[in-house]
């Protein structure tokens, strides 16, 4: 019974910190992985990183419609209208 | 419900004629557009002629538009149908491999590198060169978002467009999958392989700026 819980690698846990933010690890895999990250400090750090990145990705600004094709856009809309 | 709701409005809007409410969705949508069409075309010019023609492929068919799918699905699901025939014209084989089975050519997260032997003695896999946390400040500099945008552009068009939606635009996993016709797993390998990679250029970056 006191079977020794298969441990993950650092190498293994990286692979799988996207199913781990996206919640879709199975509840064995999770506590795994929380287990790893409570005592590995420099995955901690990497786990962190990659939530910094996604907070600093939605804070990108979006690439904007030119205003000339905004315009073509909206002729278009009214022609649709009256047509 | 509630977007429902909104989209039921808005469809009354654009039937109307409003052009407050079609210059609106066309905003919305552009950025997104744009990015999906990189997946089918070689360039950002033709990316925008296919925006362009989903937008009139969208009122062409506004009045037959019955809501049995979002508002959203439906306008991507015209832009793709463009983009694939663009393409075809245009005599570029599409990425459907990439598409729909990612998960065929492996891919680390991280340099292998970075990790001691998986056969180590003592510390199999652990950390060589271990990750170092970064000064919040940098993060949030101009700069660091040129390196961020960057490092988007270099992604494989599938990537980008995957983490585009889902980090840049705050779409939904399963709003990302309609949208690009990808399975809940390949959508979550792309995503973890564009997030793995703009981390790791990050990391280049703010090492490179702390020195
Ligand atoms: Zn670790």
């Amino acid at each position: 019974m006191n079977e020794q819980v298969e441990q993950l690698s650092c190498q293994e846990l990286v692979e799988l910190v996207t199913d781990y933010l996206e919640g879709a690890l199975p509840e064995e895999a999770r506590l795994r992985f929380e287990d790893h990250i409570g005592r590995c400090g420099a995955c901690k750090i990497y786990l962190e990183q990659m939530r910094q990145t996604i907070v600093v990705l939605g804070h990108l600004p979006e690439a904007a419609l030119s205003p000339d094709a905004e315009r073509e856009l909206l002729q278009a809309f009214r022609g649709w209208r009256s047509g | 419900m509630g977007q429902a709701l909104a989209e039921e409005k808005l469809l009354e809007s654009l039937r109307a004629g409003n052009e407050e409410a079609f210059r609106e969705l066309v905003r919305e949508y552009q950025p997104s557009l744009v990015r999906v069409a990189r997946i089918y075309v070689s360039n950002q010019a033709a990316a925008e002629d296919v925006a362009a023609e989903t937008w009139l492929g969208v009122l062409k068919g506004l009045d037959r538009f019955e809501g049995r799918s979002s508002l959203r699905t439906w306008i991507f699901r015209i832009l793709t149908n463009i983009a694939k025939t663009r393409a075809v014209r245009d005599g570029r084989t599409l990425p459907f491999s990439a598409l729909q089975d990612p998960g065929r050519v492996p891919e680390a997260a991280v340099d292998a590198d970075r990790f001691l032997d998986p056969e180590h003695p003592r510390w199999p896999g652990h950390w060589a060169v271990k990750p170092e946390a970064w000064p919040e400040d940098a993060l949030l500099a101009a700069e660091t978002r040129d390196r961020l945008t960057e490092a988007i552009e270099a992604l494989p068009a599938t990537q980008r467009a995957v983490i585009s939606l889902r980090d840049i635009e705050g779409w939904s996993s399963e709003e990302v999958r309609n949208a690009l016709d990808l399975s809940e797993t390949n959508q979550r390998v792309l995503l973890h392989r564009a997030r793995s990679k703009v981390r790791a250029a990050l990391e280049e970056y703010l090492k490179e700026a702390g020195t």
